[in-house]
């Protein structure tokens, strides 16, 4: 594997990035985006001249449950909170220096997704932020040419998102599934 | 930035009123490979404006996997390129290898080798036979190809019981150790295989018709190659020595010599995309023969327990896949099932600059640099 | 005509036919394909036309890229709800009589991408599919074998009561798209949902 990125330069050099521990991402505020992604790109230390992957996540309000055992030996359920969000993934790689990859995330909210658009600075991104516009959503400003992508222009909703319900469209099947359950239930079928 | 149409100024003869003219190429044509289509301005017979248009097979892949269990989406990565099951398939578990702690066994690592290495032939010698059948060539070469690949598919079929879509890797390993003789058989086909390519060569390489028709037609630059984050034997012929056999260095491909074929860079036009894939074939086809030295008899799957339940990570996964960078991200919250899955699709980023190369050419020309570009629509619209 | 008294005939070394059968074992033995693919099976159909299956063997080898010089279309793939409005248009401009053969269970009802938001339910709801050929995709031979079952449904029909010769019997009109979903959602001429012999009766359901 190529070697991994340092990143506390990014962070000396603009404060307002914040450092994700648990999946090692940069997160980078919507206002700094495309500054940040200047940065990294024109840097010496860095040249991150290859985005690969562009991507975005949504995350609904949700609870985890944790089980941990305690100093006493008892185990404890703890509540973990994931708040909603939005997060637009950039996967970077330097092609000069053969390294990567550097993970940043853009976080925004659910209810008024809106990005900054990194197409002028990578262009690999501007297909894949219209796939993300399309399947989730999130506006990109500064985009050059957001359309839909992968659905048609009439369509409604997106339907990447956790929430998105499909169109009622169930249809009975002459499958023999229910004659198969109710002889098992009869206790003929092994399955 | 998009590049827009340039302010183009249509020729006025004399009285005669000319206009634009504006086809949809697609997504029912014979040369977009599949249902892609192309919104394509004319002047005459030159492209003035292209926009590509996608979606015509787009499956659902994403929302259908983070439905269903890890292991469940493996059959639907063949579907992705469904030329290179075998690629999709190691992307993918290398992806899900990263969010447990898992060892490979090394006779798994051979096999992983080897049948990639098959995938990138196959997938190599088809594409140049739709190329040329895209130059005008109708048969001969598609023909030769296909025949070649149907011997390889065997080899596929006895290993893992089906001739496309394999299905054939595990998170951990492979699902079932090859039959006995496979590997005499596949050293057979392999060592006829450069014979094969001598005479494809002799055929295409110096073919007057492919020579003009192919050079200087679709030129693509270094700069604006790596900045569109195009990959593969396309970014090769460009000038960019990045091939991510070499710098990951994934699997074993660290123990195999073999050297990677990229142009000087000057202009990156179809006939070096072409030719780039035509040498990467003898590098595969090294690769394979040191790997068929090399495997030893032993397990095939590593010590992976029954229900795969990664904790809360995320993982990036990439592979050199025959078109390009194929990368599978993944985010598991710490059940059977993925939050997020997401495929980075090699011939979908290669799109980005299609407009770019085609425009100023002529029509014949755009169905040629989309035919360089090897895309397949499964993969494009997943 | 008698086929007693048609063997007769062939042993004094006198061959008869009807206008039907010369009519029919010439259509079945000529068959043009559309050149047509939309996903994975469409490389297993080329496969079919290529060295080693060679379907010209039964006579259907000349792909046609157009829908009017063709009478065969052969849905090799997964049918997306953006694709079906192109697919029902391109039968509708081949030339009748016209056959179509549903290659792999992605065009037979959706398949393994059957819950997917964009993927059509199979596309007998639009077109009327003469034969079903299942697999995933399926091999070359059973492409050859499909081949098979279509030319001897063409044997046995009748040029003159056969619903295939007589235009203008049955619309096909082509879905629009909505905000959701396609409109209409299948074409009732060609096909109805199935009802459910195990669903509880309304008059049961409301009492």
């Amino acid at each position: 594997m190529s070697e991994a990125i340092p990143h506390d330069p990014v962070l000396q050099q603009f404060p307002e990035v914040e450092w994700e521990e648990e999946f090692g991402t940069l997160i980078v505020p919507t206002t700094k985006a495309t500054e940040v992604a200047i940065w990294l790109r024109d840097d010496h230390a860095f040249r991150l001249d290859y985005c690969s992957n562009v991507t975005g996540i949504d995350y609904l309000n949700r609870e985890f449950k944790e089980k941990v055992k305690n100093e006493e030996g008892k185990t404890e359920t703890i509540i973990h909170k994931d708040p909603a969000r939005m997060e637009v993934v950039y996967h970077l790689y330097s092609m000069e220096k053969r390294t990567g990859p550097l993970v940043m995330k853009q976080r925004t909210t659910r209810e008024k997704p809106e990005a900054q658009s990194l197409t002028p600075v990578w262009r690999s991104c501007e297909l894949q932020e219209r796939e993300i516009y399309d399947l989730f959503g999130i506006n990109f400003t500064g985009h050059p040419d957001q359309r839909r992508i992968l659905m048609w222009d009439e369509f409604e909703g997106h339907p990447m998102r956790k929430d998105y319900v499909e169109p009622f469209d169930y249809e009975w099947e002459p499958t023999p599934h229910d004659e198969i359950l109710e002889k098992h239930q009869k206790g003929k079928v092994i399955f | 930035m998009t590049a827009a149409a340039p302010n183009y100024e249509l020729i006025q003869q004399d009285d005669l009123e000319t206009s634009l003219l504006e086809v949809s190429m697609g997504p029912h044509h014979p040369s977009t490979h599949g249902v892609f289509r192309m919104d394509v301005k004319l002047d005459g017979e030159t492209v003035v404006d292209l926009k590509p248009v996608f979606g015509y097979l787009h499956r659902n892949h994403e929302k259908l996997a983070e439905s269903m269990s890890y292991l469940a989406s493996m059959p639907f990565t063949d579907r992705l390129d469904y030329f290179n099951s075998m690629t999709n398939n190691w992307a993918y578990a290398l992806a899900a290898e990263q969010l447990i702690e898992i060892e490979i066994p090394e006779r798994a690592e051979y096999l992983r080798v080897i049948m990639s290495e098959l995938t990138r032939l196959v997938n190599h010698v088809s594409l140049v036979g739709f190329f040329v059948n895209d130059l005008g060539a109708l048969g001969t070469p598609l023909l030769y190809a296909f025949r070649e690949r149907e011997k390889i598919l065997d080899l596929f079929e006895q290993a893992s019981g089906a001739r496309m879509m394999c299905n054939y890797f595990r998170f951990g390993g492979l699902r079932c150790d090859v039959p006995e003789g496979w590997l005499d058989r596949t050293r057979e086909v392999v060592d006829r295989f450069p014979k094969f390519l001598d005479e494809y060569e002799k055929l295409l390489c110096e073919n007057e018709i492919i020579l003009s028709r192919t050079q200087d037609v679709g030129n693509l630059s270094k700069e604006l190659a790596i900045s569109a984050g195009i990959t593969g034997p396309m970014l090769r012929a460009s000038g960019v020595n990045y091939d991510i056999r070499k710098v990951d260095n994934y699997g074993i491909y660290d123990r195999f010599k073999f050297r990677v074929p990229y142009s000087k860079g000057e202009v990156g036009d179809c006939y070096d995309r072409f030719m780039v894939r035509m040498l990467e074939m003898r590098e595969s086809i090294e690769i394979l023969k040191q790997a068929l030295d090399g495997i030893e008899s032993g397990p095939i799957m590593g010590n992976a327990g029954k229900v795969f339940k990664p904790a809360k990570a995320e993982a990036y996964g990439r592979v050199e896949a025959p078109k390009g960078e194929l990368g599978f991200y993944l985010v598991a919250d710490g059940t059977t099932q993925p939050y997020r899955y997401r495929v980075r699709p090699p011939s979908f980023i290669n799109l980005t600059v299609l407009q770019d190369m085609c425009i100023g050419q002529q029509v014949a020309d755009a169905v040629i640099i989309l035919g360089s570009i090897d895309i397949v629509l499964g993969e494009v619209d997943r | 005509m008698d086929e007693g008294l048609k063997s007769e005939l062939q042993k004094a070394g006198i061959f008869t036919t009807t206008l039907n059968d010369l009519y029919n074992w010439g259509r079945g033995n000529s068959l043009w394909p559309l050149q047509f693919g939309l996903a994975c099976c469409a490389i297993e159909m080329i496969a079919t036309s290529m060295s080693r299956y060679d379907l010209a063997r039964f006579g259907a080898e000349v792909f046609r890229p157009s829908p009017r010089q063709a009478d065969l279309m052969i849905v090799s793939g997964t049918v997306t709800k953006k694709m079906a409005p192109q697919v029902v248009r391109l039968f509708k401009q081949m030339p009748s009589p016209k056959y179509v053969i549903a290659m792999g269970a992605c065009a037979i009802s959706g398949g393994p991408f059957k819950q997917g938001y964009n993927v059509l339910k199979g596309i007998d709801r639009y077109i009327p599919v003469d034969v079903h050929l299942p697999g995933g995709p399926p091999r070359p031979e059973a492409v050859l074998q499909s081949l098979n079952y279509l030319q001897e449904k063409i044997r046995t029909q009748d040029i003159k009561s056969d619903p295939a010769f007589i235009e203008g019997r049955r619309q096909y009109p082509v879905p629009e798209f909505t905000g959701t979903d396609l409109e209409p959602p299948y074409n009732p001429d060609v096909w109805q949902p199935p009802a459910n012999p195990n669903a509880p009766a309304e008059e049961e359901a409301t009492a």
